[in-house]
């Protein structure tokens, strides 16, 4: 096995492209050690990423924010910009593991790891956040949904990182929350989860709505009709009562020990109405 | 497998060593530098036996590779004690009798450390979501949580 730190994302798309074994690209190595612990992979190549300039930050621009592929899910939470803009999203970095965990594992990474039950994911999903995919043949950027395909597979290609991920800036009335269902209160995996974003007019109306299901699917699941259902409306009862029927429709869960499908699919709906109404309240809606 | 040659430092030390790629930071710690403080227990993040710093943040060096340490700062149990003068928070899991066995308790005591360091007064609550990254089946965790307020408090009147 061979460890290498590059400096440039363009020789890290270089040493990926040519690896002729098992590659792997290390960032916070919390799913990836594990793994190779476990013997479920084992990669002749390792490509650390932290040391690529850019990789590393949390950056805030004109069109909103990057956070670099590289970044731990601990250094989200205490970027109060970013906690203010996106709620939602950061609380769901921030509900990943331990203290210890959180001082290493990235939201980039929860989304390549392409576990359903992933807990940032849902919310990435449903920020409408984009991910800047660097490659042989150069960058693409891509909704994140559009990354897992399945449980661990992702639809990038070889040679390809990703090396941050974007978030809109926000408008007013604005905002995004995320919950999920665990039968303790911390350091578990998620038998169900939700993520909404919205946006609202000036009289508290929901202009964009996006909904996210988590663990309810072999990928994280953008829920388009829960969306529109919620557009125009100030999320009344027979709302959301029409979001839940949506949400636990949507599902196409399994039966293992943390949840039944039955059980997965009522709480998908219970989860989307409490995580529509803390956005609502978030966006300034009354 | 070529080794990888690492020059970082550990409890203020510049430290070298050759490390094999897929070595982790505990195995370097425990098997190649002597500094057997941080225990494996599980190996995979759950249990937080092997709590490390690694420049300013709290890790399982179980889950970092020892090729990474390059040019960071480790700080381990073995660092926390000035010679003689234990740690406030050692010396308070002491009078507690927040130990029994004790292969936790080493990362607890770092774990603990970060987390006073991060936030000087925390609640009982925050102590326990801060410390929910570390394992102990003998304490009952009772014990640990009165030891660390009770180092709060005297880290604060210091």
């Amino acid at each position: 096995m061979r460890y290498i730190r590059p400096l440039s994302i363009e020789d890290a798309v270089g040493e990926l492209a040519k690896a002729v074994g098992p590659a792997a690209i290390l960032a916070g190595g919390s799913d990836l050690l594990v793994r190779m612990k476990g013997g479920f992979v084992e990669p002749e190549l390792i490509v650390d990423i932290k040391r690529i300039g850019g990789l590393g930050d949390v950056t805030e621009t004109a069109e909103g924010f990057r956070i670099g592929a590289a970044v731990p899910c601990a250094v989200l939470g205490e970027n109060k910009a970013l906690k203010k803009a996106w709620p939602g999203v950061v609380e769901a970095a921030n509900l990943i593991g331990s203290k210890q965990v959180q001082g290493r594992c990235t939201i980039t990474g929860n989304l390549c790891n392409a576990s359903p039950a992933a807990d940032s994911v849902p919310a990435l999903v449903a920020a409408g956040a984009k991910a800047v995919v660097a490659g042989p043949s150069g960058k693409r950027t891509i909704a994140v949904e559009s990354v897992p395909t399945g449980p661990g597979r992702t639809s990038l290609a070889k040679g390809e990182i990703i090396e941050a991920i974007l978030l809109d800036k926000r408008p007013a009335h604005a905002g995004d929350a995320y919950l999920r269902f665990i039968p303790r209160t911390e350091m578990d995996i998620a038998v169900v989860s939700a993520g909404v974003n919205l946006t609202l007019d000036d009289h508290g109306a929901i202009k964009t709505a996006r909904v996210a299901l988590g663990a309810a699917a072999p990928t994280v699941l953008l829920v388009e009709e829960a969306g529109q259902v919620l557009v125009g409306s100030k999320l009344d009862q027979a709302t959301l009562d029409r979001l839940a029927k949506i949400c636990s429709g949507a599902c196409r869960p399994i039966d293992d020990k943390r949840g039944t499908i039955e059980f997965r699919r009522k709480v998908a709906g219970v989860l989307a109405r409490r995580v529509a109404a803390i956005a609502y309240k978030r966006a300034g809606g009354k | 497998m070529a080794g990888v040659a690492v020059s970082t430092t550990i409890n203020g030390d510049a430290v070298e060593y050759l490390c094999q790629p897929d070595e982790t930071l505990l195995e370097v710690l425990r098997d190649r530098l002597g500094l057997t403080g941080a225990k494996e227990g599980c190996g995979t993040g759950d249990c937080g036996a092997c709590s490390v710093i690694v420049d300013g943040r709290l890790v399982c060096s179980c889950l970092v590779l020892g090729a990474e340490a390059e040019g960071r700062k480790v700080e381990t149990i073995e660092g926390m004690a000035h010679g003689d003068q234990l740690h406030p928070l050692q010396q308070k899991f002491l009078e507690h009798a927040a130990l029994q066995c004790g292969v936790c308790t080493p990362g607890f005591l770092i774990a603990a450390k970060d987390l006073l360091e991060k936030n000087p007064s925390p609640t009982e609550e925050e102590i326990r979501f801060g410390l929910a990254g570390n394992l102990c089946r003998c304490t009952g965790y009772d014990k640990i949580v009165r030891a660390v307020q009770d180092a709060a408090n005297v880290m604060k009147g210091a």
